[in-house]
């Protein structure tokens, strides 16, 4: 991935805002134990923004990226899509929000129906663009597109199932999908966490090139916060449900001000330097 | 697809249940081309044993073969003198003081046996010498009866037969060298299982229960899976509100155990109106829930599983989801569940017909019902006719068996943790 292309450094304070939350809230209940996962949560992503949203496993990032997809109701709290409140009452409304935002899962081995070709993923999202009606030649054409988008080979996929990729193929298959569907906002949860690291930078780039060539808000979760360094524009930290911190990516991690903040960037594993395990918290992580 | 196929086929559980299950289904289908008389037919009056059974009438008319066979005479007297005779006379003999310890109660002693007796018997003398064990007057009767059945058998006889009456009688001498053909004789049945209390042929009138048995099966077994499937689908992954009333009652027919229901229902029903396919429906709707549990708590492990909601984001709907990013998964599962059901709607049957609850009793058998004649008859007890009811139990028994072993097979392929 080349310098260039990693950060734009652009200030986003004043870019037209897209998805936005005031209290955000999800508490699960399960008989008497009652489980906050999300805790009153606010943010802004703005058009166009590259936007990580940082914190340790349990914190609540895929309950609230659920959230943000509306496959999950907030308990309580506000979200406004586009400036407008977001309505996805129906089906009907549902699905016209699910053109403007889309996901990448964590795990491409279980994103995929197994009893479904490959040409079937991406032929949905033809539809669902409104191009059911288009020739069969030109949906071929757009699959081929896309895959090459990707650098895949549309006519070595074809008529293949899922699970015959491996999992860097698949999640580039995911990215192809997106490239399809031109999204509004992207929302990445994990993308990277179950692929090596070559396929790692790979996905990354290609993230990348789409919000260059599309626009498109990426909405980025992870639990490495040295990734979310290199790429993004904002950084969300994330603890308990609750975010301890957030900013342009430079601020925060060069000058963190949050003990969580700092207690994160302390546990990324540098190349040159000792490995400082001071700051880990065996207590908590038990 | 065609690789589980092949995976399911190499399951040795699986093809022997599977086996067992195509002949016993072959048979069902097969057989009536065979014998094309109704299985409800009385043939004759009470048990027959199972054997040959040739009419005594038309063997004088069928033309008569000379047979000399040397085992003839022996033959005749082991089927004419019957085991408490030959040790009646080795007690006598003894207690008379004849040497009899180099005979024994077989066949092949009887011969000398019946000429020792002849020698040695005299009524006269057993009333005067009053031999230990002979003393009573009803003993000496006894005797005096056998010493008759023994000499009349023991002459070879010529039959004389009359043929016809009035003036166009006419008499047949019948010579124990004549023999007739058994195929040329008019009218002859084999009964391998005998007949029941009816006089019905067990064995056309089990293979006609084994296949109505069978339908309710597969008719309670489709309603039970099919009702258990929707039930555990909507309430699975609709959830919410739906879920709970769907549990609700799923967990009311819990409560209530299954049996007294169907009892309640069927009585309720009434004699008339119960024909197979109603008691077939009954079992059905009343054995639905564990699959809609099963089925239920499946789909909650699946509806947030990635691929539901990539199918979501994609915009399909909800019964499309479920057609096809759920069912799909469980399909094995509902497969197996639905031999189980098919294999308990069988069972379910036969312990209704037992009680008397089964199907009207006058159109169709059922395995159930062949078990509660067999028992209204005494089959079990007093006539001691085992070929009325062991065959049944058999066949539910083999039936319950390889669906069973089809089930566990099944499981095996699907499950790899259960795999050896």
């Amino acid at each position: 991935m080349s310098e260039a292309k990693t950060r734009i450094n652009k200030d986003f304070t004043n870019a037209p805002m897209c998805l936005s939350g005031r209290g955000v809230t999800r508490v699960f209940t399960a008989g008497r134990t009652r489980t906050v996962a999300v805790d009153h949560v606010d943010f802004d992503f703005h058009v166009g923004e590259f936007v990580s949203i940082v914190g340790e496993s349990g914190s609540g990032k895929t309950t609230l990226s659920k959230m943000l997809l509306g496959l999950l109701e907030a308990t309580e709290g506000e979200i406004q899509f586009m400036g407008k409140p977001r309505d996805i009452s129906t089906g009907a409304k549902k699905r016209e929000y699910w053109k403007g935002i889309q996901a990448i899962f964590q795990d491409p081995f279980s994103s995929y129906n197994v009893f479904h070709k490959i040409d079937s993923v991406l032929l949905d999202c033809i539809n669902m663009r409104g191009g059911k009606n288009l020739p069969k030649d030109k949906k071929i054409e757009m699959m081929t597109e896309a895959c090459s988008f990707v650098n895949l080979k549309f006519a070595e996929l074809t008529n293949k199932y899922p699970f015959e990729l491996s999992g860097g193929q698949m999640q580039r298959l995911m990215i192809a999908r997106i490239f399809l569907l031109k999204p509004k906002i992207l929302l990445a949860d994990e993308p990277t966490s179950m692929v090596d690291a070559c396929s790692r930078a790979t996905i990354l780039d290609m993230l990348l090139d789409l919000r260059d060539e599309t626009g498109m808000t990426i909405i980025f979760i992870t639990h490495d916060i040295g990734l979310a360094y290199y790429i993004s524009d904002t950084v969300y930290i994330m603890e308990h449900g609750k975010f301890v911190e957030f900013g342009k990516a430079d601020e925060v991690i060069i000058n963190p001000q949050a003990a969580y903040t700092k207690r994160l960037i302390s546990d990324v594993p540098k190349i040159h330097e000792e490995w400082d395990l001071s700051t880990v918290d065996l207590k908590a992580a038990e | 697809m065609k690789n589980t196929l092949k995976n399911v086929f190499h399951s040795p559980r699986f093809v022997v249940g599977f086996t067992i299950f195509m002949v016993i289904l072959l048979t069902v289908l097969i057989y009536p081309y065979f014998v094309t008389r109704d299985p409800l037919l009385g043939l004759g009056k009470g048990f027959l044993e199972p054997g040959t059974y040739v009419s005594v009438y038309d063997t004088n008319t069928a033309g008569t073969y000379r047979v000399e066979l040397p085992e003839a005479n022996m033959n005749r007297m082991e089927s004419s003198v019957p085991m408490e005779d030959r040790v009646t006379i080795i007690e006598f003999l003894t207690a008379k003081g004849v040497d009899v310890s180099h005979l024994t109660t077989a066949n092949g002693d009887v011969p000398e046996l019946v000429s020792l007796w002849q020698e040695n018997y005299d009524e006269a003398d057993v009333k005067k010498s009053k031999y230990p064990g002979f003393t009573t007057q009803a003993k000496r009767k006894a005797l005096a009866r056998m010493d008759a059945r023994l000499s009349g058998d023991s002459a070879t006889a010529k039959m004389t037969v009359t043929v016809g009456d009035g003036d166009d009688a006419a008499t047949t001498t019948v010579n124990d060298t004549d023999y007739v053909k058994v195929n040329e004789v008019a009218n002859s049945i084999t009964l391998p299982l005998g007949t029941d209390n009816f006089g019905r042929d067990t064995l056309t009138e089990l293979v006609k229960a084994t296949g109505i048995s069978l339908l309710i099966g597969l008719i309670a077994g489709t309603v039970a899976t099919l009702l258990g499937l929707i039930v555990g689908l909507l309430a699975g992954y609709v959830g919410g509100i739906l879920d709970d009333i769907l549990m609700f009652i799923a967990n009311l027919f819990t409560v209530i155990p299954g049996f007294v229901l169907l009892i309640l229902i069927y009585y309720s029903v009434g004699q008339a109106a119960r024909g197979v396919t109603t008691c077939a429906l009954v079992i059905g709707f009343t054995s639905w829930v564990w699959t809609a549990r099963s089925v239920r708590s499946q789909v909650i492990s699946l509806r947030n599983r990635d691929h539901v909601n990539l199918s979501k984001l994609s915009g399909h709907s909800l019964p499309r989801i479920v057609v096809t990013d759920i069912l799909p998964y469980i399909a094995s599962y509902v497969v197996m569940a639905f031999i189980l059901q098919v294999s308990s709607g069988i069972l379910a049957e036969a312990q209704l017909s037992l009680l008397g609850l089964g199907p009207k009793t006058t159109d169709v058998p059922t395995l159930g019902l062949m078990m509660n004649w067999a028992k209204l008859f005494g089959a079990y007890t007093s006539s001691n006719a085992w070929w009325a009811y062991f065959p049944v139990i058999l066949v539910i028994a083999l039936i319950s068996f390889s669906l069973n072993l089809m089930n566990t097979g099944l499981d095996q392929v699907f499950n790899p943790t259960l795999r050896d």
